[in-house]
């Protein structure tokens, strides 16, 4: 039950494989944050599937944060959804449901950017304020900082995201979502007993990383079969992990900003967080990491991100809410930030 | 062992850390790879050694090519360390934002010819950042930090060398990124003519519409 009387908005998250609901007040206090995930029986994502997955399961997760939130959409100020960026089929059918749903209740929508809302759920959830942010997830890999309206990106990769890199490798050796647990994290599982460090390439260009060779490389090993898989799991994530890490102390060095923060998919990975909480230190910032629950894709980080654009003036007229497939970081507005 | 006498830290980088010394009475910079904690030693080992052996023979072409970089005075293998001139100066990034647009266009076209110079000589820079600039007394500029540079032929790697450029124009010089990009590609395209020139770019234009950069993707 809410505690305050600030009216809420519901944010819809449909960027890739997970349909997400969240609700939370113009407070930022969070009320609901139910999601549903489209596990492939084989491979990657297939967006269309995904879509399909997304429109069958709308209806239940809505209902399911409705009444976790203990509100009746008639309660709703506002609407929020993912705009972009992410696969298109998906992207659609989140929009699709809030335009509905907008329209239904009368009120505003607004859309929201998904990048943006992984940092401002890491600021919420932290108390961080001005933080260089490595944001790593199966689809994006940024390191971006806010610097004169904008958040600023300084790093990405060049070619596939850490996720990815990390997902791929993990179906290659047949490791399998287990209940409740990720690919990621099953392979984080069996790094730790990595004892062996494999050579590996390793890719700076400067803020720039490539993570394809890396992935080319581990697979042919998996394939040679020669080494533990314990020790290429463990090389893997070092070496990727490393070069992320190497590039976010690089935007810290030249920011000279005094927070450091992960968020997306993969901060959920203890390692990696020893990695930068490492380069935080050394350069006397404050390390934070997004909550594991708000870490993947979810509903409530759109929610919030939609009460920040729309308290500070930005809305979406439904003839201009379609998807933006490849909306990049820097080229929103982010006017809540002085 | 030559000795390098009072140290003073200028600049703790990410990737390293530069000290002003003295050695023989001169003025030098001391830049020194410390090990990083978060990797794991052997690989911090391998990734610094590396580093500091290729920075100076990369150095050493590009000045071969006519780009003026630090002399090379020593290098210390087992304390990853470089010893080499300080080029007293300022950072384009310090100078680029105070000066008028054609003397922003003049030095960008400079920065233009020393890329293409560099090239041609097969040295990719890894990391062309205006911080990596330095516009000496007598107006002369210098690249510096080649720690992430490579000996290379491909038009790849060159792409990607230009695409940085570009970027690090777009991240910190975001008002005139645009125009200065516009004449680094006129000096670039003066050392390697129109048409060598040309094939870069479009390796630079192609890299941009591998999916990560909006504009230059047409939407499907």
């Amino acid at each position: 039950m809410k505690e305050s009387e600030a009216p809420c908005c519901l944010g819809i998250e449909s960027t890739a494989d997970d349909f997400g609901v969240g609700i939370v007040t113009f407070n930022g206090e969070i009320l609901a944050n139910v999601s549903s995930g489209y596990v492939p029986e084989e491979g990657g994502i297939h967006p269309r599937e995904a879509a399909r997955h997304h429109a069958e399961t709308a209806d239940k997760v809505l209902g399911e944060a409705l009444s976790k939130a203990q509100i009746k959409p008639s309660d709703l100020a506002l609407i929020a959804f993912a705009q972009g960026p992410g696969l298109g089929p998906c992207l659609r059918t989140g929009a699709t449901v809030a335009r509905a749903l907008a329209s239904y209740i009368d009120v505003p929508l607004v859309g929201v950017n998904h990048s943006v809302a992984h940092i401002e759920i890491g600021k919420l959830e932290t108390g961080s304020v001005d933080p260089v942010t490595l944001y790593v997830s199966g689809g994006n890999t940024i390191v971006s900082a806010f610097d004169a309206a904008r958040y600023r990106v300084f790093g990405e990769t060049l070619d596939i995201a850490l996720g990815n890199c990390l997902d791929v490798f993990a179906r290659e050796a047949n490791l399998k979502h287990k209940q409740g647990m990720s690919l990621g994290a099953t392979l984080e599982r069996l790094a730790a007993d990595g004892e062996k460090l494999i050579s590996l390439p390793y890719v700076v260009k400067g803020m720039d990383i490539s993570f394809s060779g890396l992935l080319t490389a581990a697979t042919t090993l998996l394939r040679k079969g020669e080494n533990r898989l314990e020790d290429l799991c463990y090389s893997l994530q070092e070496h990727a992990f490393s070069m992320v890490t190497e590039v976010t102390e690089r935007a810290l060095a030249h920011t000279e900003k005094k927070e450091v923060l992960l968020t997306g998919g993969v901060a959920a990975n203890k390692r990696l967080q020893v990695m930068l909480d490492s380069i935080a230190e050394e350069h006397d910032a404050k390390f934070n990491v997004v909550p594991r629950q708000f870490a993947t894709d979810n509903g409530a980080m759109i929610a919030w991100t939609g009460v920040l654009a729309y308290t500070h003036g930005l809305a979406t007229p439904i003839n201009e809410s379609f998807v933006k497939l490849r909306w990049r970081l820097e080229k929103v507005e982010v006017p809540w930030i002085k | 062992m030559d000795k390098v006498d009072s140290q003073t830290l200028l600049k703790k980088g990410a990737e390293a850390s530069l000290f002003l010394a003295d050695w023989h009475g001169r003025k030098v910079i001391v830049k020194t790879r410390f090990p990083k904690k978060y990797r794991p030693a052997e690989l911090d080992e391998k990734i610094r050694s590396y580093r500091t052996a290729h920075e100076p023979q990369l150095m050493h072409e590009s000045k071969k090519a006519g780009v003026p970089t630090p002399t090379i005075f020593l290098v210390d293998m087992k304390n990853t360390a470089i010893t080499m001139e300080f080029v007293e100066g300022k950072q384009m990034k310090q100078v680029l934002p105070h000066v008028s647009m054609k003397e922003k266009q003049e030095l960008c076209s400079r920065v233009g010819v020393l890329i293409g110079k560099m090239h041609k000589r097969g040295v990719v820079h890894g990391d062309l950042t205006t911080s990596n600039m330095i516009l000496d007394g007598k107006g002369k500029i210098f690249l510096v930090d080649f720690g992430l540079g490579e000996k290379t032929r491909e038009i790849e790697a060159r792409g990607v060398d230009l695409h940085l450029m570009k970027r690090a124009l777009q991240s910190t010089h975001y008002q005139f990124a645009e125009e200065c990009f516009r004449n680094v590609l006129q000096g670039y395209a003066e050392v390697w003519g129109w048409e060598d020139a040309e094939k870069v770019f479009e390796k630079t234009r192609e890299i941009e519409r591998r999916g990560r950069y909006v504009d230059e993707r047409k939407q499907p």
